[in-house]
């Protein structure tokens, strides 16, 4: 701990650059998979078609997803782009199946109802379906975020920056506080990240709450 | 086109005295990968069936699987460097402990959520518990039990890449050698053949899934939304985590 508050504007430099490697590819995929999920649950096909190309994408190993993209997508190797677009793609891999499946899953009666109350199919879209999503949606986007937060320390093993930066130089000047504290970092950020995700979803689904709310709402009327 | 020149190079695959060529690091990645799984399965497959068939301690195995799914490998690999010293044990610890968490959850999950009336019946005619476990919850359970495979298989592919990081051999060595040279060719012949010996390890497992289920169950598995949806809230899905 002692060592954290030695190199604080370090510590410091490198949280916030972790934090916007890791959550603005979460934000990217999550904008990207709400429409590709729902996409993939028009046709048949269209659903074999993303959720394989997906399941494909999530198969390359991220340390070789940093490598090869800059040639594909012209930018030099140390591009911090090349984290973002890495990362992205991994968020929508993992969150296309999630939205398709959560999607599937809403009743078809709520839908028909929906439907029969005069909502068009935008809007129905908007205000019925994809609210009712938002724990199954939320649930992916957990899992994402975390490995999101984990999965850019990678890239410090070709000199990118963020929290895994205090594991390489932790470990080529062999202080093991500086790797340890690197770690509890990571950990933490993770933690908070996961529970606000998770508070945001109990703002998102009022009508999910536990029953301890549903029953003062109940005596009250 | 030049970026691929190393990757086909003959050279470059057989190596020299004192450059290890492609097909060695390939056997060396290989090799890190069998022996991390088989300990891996050795530890988790025995304790998330136990966990699985008798229904205690279920929590604990889906808060482990979340809690590792923050913990960055490539710093436990450094601080086992630190700690244990140059060598396969360090890495190969933390391969483990990487792998550990999906064969769990996938066998744990697998073997919890066999539908209770197939269990039931197999007691009504009069199986005991080991048999139940054996002939009805594991087979069962297999669907998810391989999917917990391929998952950790990936991961500990993708992670044994950076175990060059600290010393070991494997195709990470010529990312890491590439980029020290200054050899992006090198660089990105490495990464494709990591890609494509993750892409072959997941599409030979796939088909081992085709091979090893039992017809009925896969067309039922394909149809039971509501159990992966409920794995997916309990947050011990197998198939969504990523390591490296």
């Amino acid at each position: 701990m002692d060592w954290v508050f030695r190199n604080s504007s370090l510590v410091l430099e490198l949280t916030g650059q972790h934090i916007v490697f890791s959550l603005v590819p979460v934000l990217i995929g999550l904008v990207l998979a709400v429409p590709l999920g729902w996409l993939a649950n028009r046709t048949r096909i269209g659903r074999s078609l993303t959720l394989n190309i997906a399941g494909f994408l999530y198969t390359l190993p991220s340390l070789a997803l940093f490598v090869f993209l800059p040639p594909i997508i012209g930018t030099r190797i140390l591009d911090p782009l090349n984290v973002i677009v890495a990362l992205s793609v991994y968020v929508l891999a993992l969150l296309v199946r999630t939205v398709a499946d959560a999607l599937n899953s809403i009743p078809s009666t709520v839908v028909n109802s929906a439907t029969a109350m005069g909502y068009r199919p935008g809007r129905r879209f908007l205000t019925v379906e994809l609210p009712l999503a938002v724990p199954v949606i939320l649930a992916g986007l957990r899992v994402a975020a975390v490995s999101s937060i984990s999965l850019v320390t990678v890239g410090s093993v070709i000199g990118f920056g963020g929290l895994g930066k205090m594991f390489t130089e932790g470990f080529q000047r062999e202080i093991p506080q500086e790797t340890i504290s690197g770690i509890v970092l990571v950990l933490l950020l993770a933690i908070v990240v996961d529970g606000l995700l998770l508070l945001a979803g109990r703002a998102l689904t009022p009508w999910d709450r536990p029953a301890r709310t549903r029953r003062t709402a109940g005596t009250a009327s | 086109m030049t970026y691929l020149s190393w990757l086909f190079s003959a050279e470059n695959w057989a190596g020299g005295a004192d450059n290890p060529g492609i097909a060695q690091r390939l056997v060396e990645h290989l090799g890190y990968t069998a022996l991390t799984l088989v300990i891996a399965l050795v530890i988790a497959l025995p304790l998330g069936a136990w966990i699985g068939h008798s229904g205690r301690g279920g929590f604990l195995v889906v808060g482990i699987a979340n809690a590792l799914r923050a913990l960055p490998t490539l710093g436990l690999l450094v601080l086992l460097f630190l700690a244990v010293g140059l060598g396969l044990l360090g890495p190969l610890i933390a391969l483990v402990i990487l792998a550990v968490p999906p064969l769990l959850a996938g066998t744990y999950s697998g073997v919890a959520n066999v539908d209770p009336q197939i269990v039931d019946a197999a007691k009504g005619m009069g199986m005991r518990g080991r048999e139940v476990l054996f002939k009805v919850e594991l087979p069962n359970a297999l669907p998810l039990i391989i999917g917990g495979v391929r998952s950790a298989l990936l991961q500990i592919i993708s992670t044994a890449t950076i175990a060059a990081y600290v010393g070991l051999g494997g195709l990470g060595r010529f990312i890491l050698d590439g980029l020290s040279q200054r050899d992006f060719p090198q660089m990105i012949g490495g990464s494709i053949l990591v890609a494509l010996l993750a892409i072959v390890a997941d599409v030979v497992l796939g088909g081992l899934q085709k091979l090893l289920v039992s017809p009925g169950l896969q067309e039922r598995s394909a149809a039971s939304k509501p159990g992966r949806l409920r794995l997916i809230r309990g947050g011990a899905d197998t198939g969504a985590s990523r390591a490296a």
